[in-house]
């Protein structure tokens, strides 16, 4: 098995990223900002998991576990709020919740 | 402390009084305490006055306080009596007494009188400080004080939008004199470093020769500053308009003690004056430009407060007169005399309008004699006194400010001849003013009103007669200067006097009675028809006061106020503005990307961290 340079590894993360974060901010619908996050989030984990096989550390295997729990934890809040959004507004679009004026 | 400094402070204390409590007061007690309190300054200045004749150096001073230091030079609070000062100081306040009990039984059914009563003692204390000030910065603080005064009593009903257009115009016209008179006040100060009035005169004379550029300015702008207060050619527009205020105060203010003001000045600033001969003549012949212009706009009012107006600006004009041909003493003389007969004019022609039920239209008088013969005795003496008959006050004044002028160098034959004219227009004018409104039958049939119905006749009548009193035999009181003017100028007798110059000065009232007696015989016969000024083009030009008022309006009212139109958004002010507009645009910028948008705020705070990331990096 080839080992695998980090240099792909972290640009593979890079590119997940920038592809959740750009969904985050142009999709309008919450759901899939949902899950534009949830790609965020595994993509700081490829970021993890790759720098922990370069040194051969347990700790980005377990930062990844954290994450994972995390995103798991988000989701469930998140669909949540979404069912209530979807309850009250009869829509998922996220600027129709744009009622705070600054 | 001396005497001398509570003589202001009287009337002060009554002006809190008064002004505090305001309405709270009763009549009884509003009227008791502002006339007490200028009693007691009355009765304090002849004592003083007193005093002085027994003092040896003929000058009496007493210094407050410091009131702040110049430089070198000490500005004090401190008060100056001789004898210029005391005879003023005894007309600011007996004749201001007499016309304070008269003012109180005027005004006692206005429902502002204690306000009323208010300023006119705070007018009394301005003009105490004018005329005792020993520094020239005391008199300035007078000097305003009593401008002060003037506009807030001719405005004082000042729901009538007339009343306060003529305030308004009083203030800013002499406000123009006194700019130029503060100009000559630095100016003095710079170049002799001192304002004390005594120690000016002193050094200036010391100091240049007569004929130097620096006093020539300074005693012109002094002149500006005393033209504008005493309403001479050409800040004189704003006396007719002051008539819009109560007759008390016409006659306090602008007939005996205010407007001579600037007659004062001139008189205590002599030492400055004479080292101008060509200012002198200046004086003079503004003085005789004014009492000529004068006499011809009073021939043709019909207001009866308006001629005597215009005849106080014509009177001025003789003070004026006698000081540019160096007559100091006739002048101030003058000032005295006139102050009372013209005081006892106004206060008598106040009895008559209030009589008519506020008629001051002279075409609807008439017929007076018979039906106020009191008052009307009271105005004939008056006008006896104006129009300078002998034996009056008027006439000792008068004949010496007349025969003073042919051989002064500052003045000269064709003054005399000027004043000639003018004594003949004075006494035209009174027996127009005489005829109309005394003589004949009644032309508008309204009920005289009983005076004493309702206002205390011992305070209506008795102080009418008391002035009556000094207008007859004020001319005999002896007044001593030659303690205060030196009487320089004295370069050549230049023209020999004719022999004629004496009868003719003499003669020139009883010409103008007999030509106005047939002159006027339609006014003078009225059988009650309606009368009519025709309108004439002399009659508008004289009755418009020779278009005055329409010059300066063309000439600077127009054209100032189409510049501040033209610059109605100040320029000034959008520079500064600049500021808050550099203050809003950043304002907008940032309320404007708080717009609640969700997605809005990802991107900002996405893009703010690769923006980071990319400074820290580089």
């Amino acid at each position: 098995m080839t080992a695998i340079p980090l240099n792909h590894v972290l640009m593979l993360a890079c590119i997940l990223f920038a592809i959740g974060f750009i969904g985050v901010i142009s999709r309008k619908n919450t759901l899939f900002i949902l899950m534009s996050l949830e790609i965020m989030l595994n993509a700081v984990g490829v970021a993890f998991i790759g720098a922990g096989s370069v040194w051969q550390q347990a700790d980005g295997q377990i930062m990844f576990i954290l994450i994972l729990s995390l995103a798991a934890a988000e989701v469930a809040i998140g669909l949540a709020l979404l069912l209530r959004m979807q309850r009250r507004y009869q829509s998922l679009d996220i600027d129709k919740l744009s009622e705070l004026r600054g | 402390m001396s005497l001398l400094a509570w003589i202001p402070f009287y009337p002060l204390v009554s002006f809190l009084f008064l002004i505090i409590l305001g309405k709270r007061l009763s009549w009884r007690l509003a009227s008791a305490l502002s006339i007490g309190a200028i009693a007691l300054s009355a009765i304090s200045s002849a004592l003083m006055i007193n005093q002085l004749s027994a003092a040896d150096s003929g000058i009496i001073s007493v210094k407050l306080w410091s009131w702040f230091s110049l430089g070198s030079a000490e500005v004090n609070f401190s008060f100056y009596l001789d004898s210029l000062s005391a005879v003023m100081i005894s007309v600011v306040s007996g004749v201001g007494l007499l016309i304070h009990a008269y003012a109180a039984a005027y005004m006692k059914n206005d429902e502002n009188f204690s306000r009323f009563m208010a300023y006119m003692n705070l007018f009394i204390v301005a003009m105490l400080i004018l005329v005792l000030a020993d520094n020239l910065v005391l008199l300035y603080l007078g000097w305003e004080g009593v401008g002060l005064c003037s506009f807030l009593l001719i405005g004082f009903w000042y729901q009538e939008k007339e009343n306060v257009l003529a305030a308004r115009k009083a203030f800013i016209v002499t406000r123009v004199g006194d700019t130029a008179m503060a100009i000559g006040l630095f100016l003095l100060f710079k170049s002799l470093g001192e304002l004390n009035i005594a120690a000016v005169n002193e050094s200036a004379g010391a100091l240049w020769q007569i004929g130097d550029e620096l006093p020539y300015w300074i005693a012109l702008l002094l002149l500006g500053g005393a033209v504008g207060k005493s309403a001479q050619l050409p800040l004189q527009t704003w006396l007719p308009d002051a008539m819009a205020g109560p007759t008390p105060v016409s006659a306090l203010i602008h007939a005996a003690t205010m407007v001579t003001a600037g007659v004062y000045l001139i008189a205590r600033m002599q030492g400055v004056f004479l080292l101008s001969p060509e200012v002198m003549s200046y004086v003079a012949r503004v003085g005789a430009l004014t009492l000529l212009l004068a006499g011809f706009a009073a021939l043709a009012q019909t207001d009866i407060k308006r001629v005597l107006a215009y005849s106080t600006m014509s009177q001025i004009g003789y003070m004026m007169l006698a000081l540019g041909a160096g007559a100091w003493s006739a002048g101030v003389f003058h000032l005295m005399t006139h102050a009372f007969f013209k005081a006892l004019l106004f206060l008598t022609a106040g009895s008559v309008i209030l009589a008519l039920h506020h008629q001051q239209n002279l075409l609807k008088m008439g017929g007076l004699l018979k039906k106020l013969p009191v008052e009307s005795g009271l105005f004939i003496v008056g006008l006896l006194c104006l129009m300078a008959l002998p034996g009056t006050s008027g006439f000792f004044s008068k004949e010496a400010i007349i025969a003073a002028l042919w051989s002064s160098p500052t003045a000269g034959p064709i003054l005399w001849w000027g004043a000639i004219l003018g004594a003949l227009l004075t006494s035209i004018y009174s027996c127009r003013l005489f005829f109309l409104g005394f003589l004949g039958a009644s032309r508008e049939h309204n009920k005289v009103h009983d005076l004493h119905h309702d206002q205390p006749s011992v305070l209506l009548r008795w102080p009418l007669f008391l002035l009556a009193l000094l207008s007859l035999f004020g001319g005999l009181i002896s007044l001593d200067f030659s303690g205060v003017f030196s009487s320089a100028l004295s370069l050549d007798m230049a023209a020999d006097e004719p022999a004629w110059l004496h009868p003719l000065a003499i003669a020139t009232p009883f010409i103008g009675i007999a030509f106005s007696w047939c002159f006027f015989k339609n006014y003078r016969d009225n059988k009650g028809a309606a009368l009519e000024v025709k309108d004439t083009a002399f009659n508008r030009f004289c009755g418009d006061g020779l278009g005055f008022d329409w010059l300066y309006r063309y000439l600077l009212v127009r054209p100032y106020c189409l510049l501040a139109n033209i610059n109605r958004r100040d320029i000034v002010d959008q520079l500064i503005m600049l500021n808050g507009w550099y203050v809003r645009l950043w304002h907008d910028a940032l309320s404007a990307s708080q717009n609640g948008s969700l997605r809005w705020y990802a991107a900002g705070i996405g893009l703010a961290i690769v923006f980071l990331a990319g400074v820290i990096t580089l």
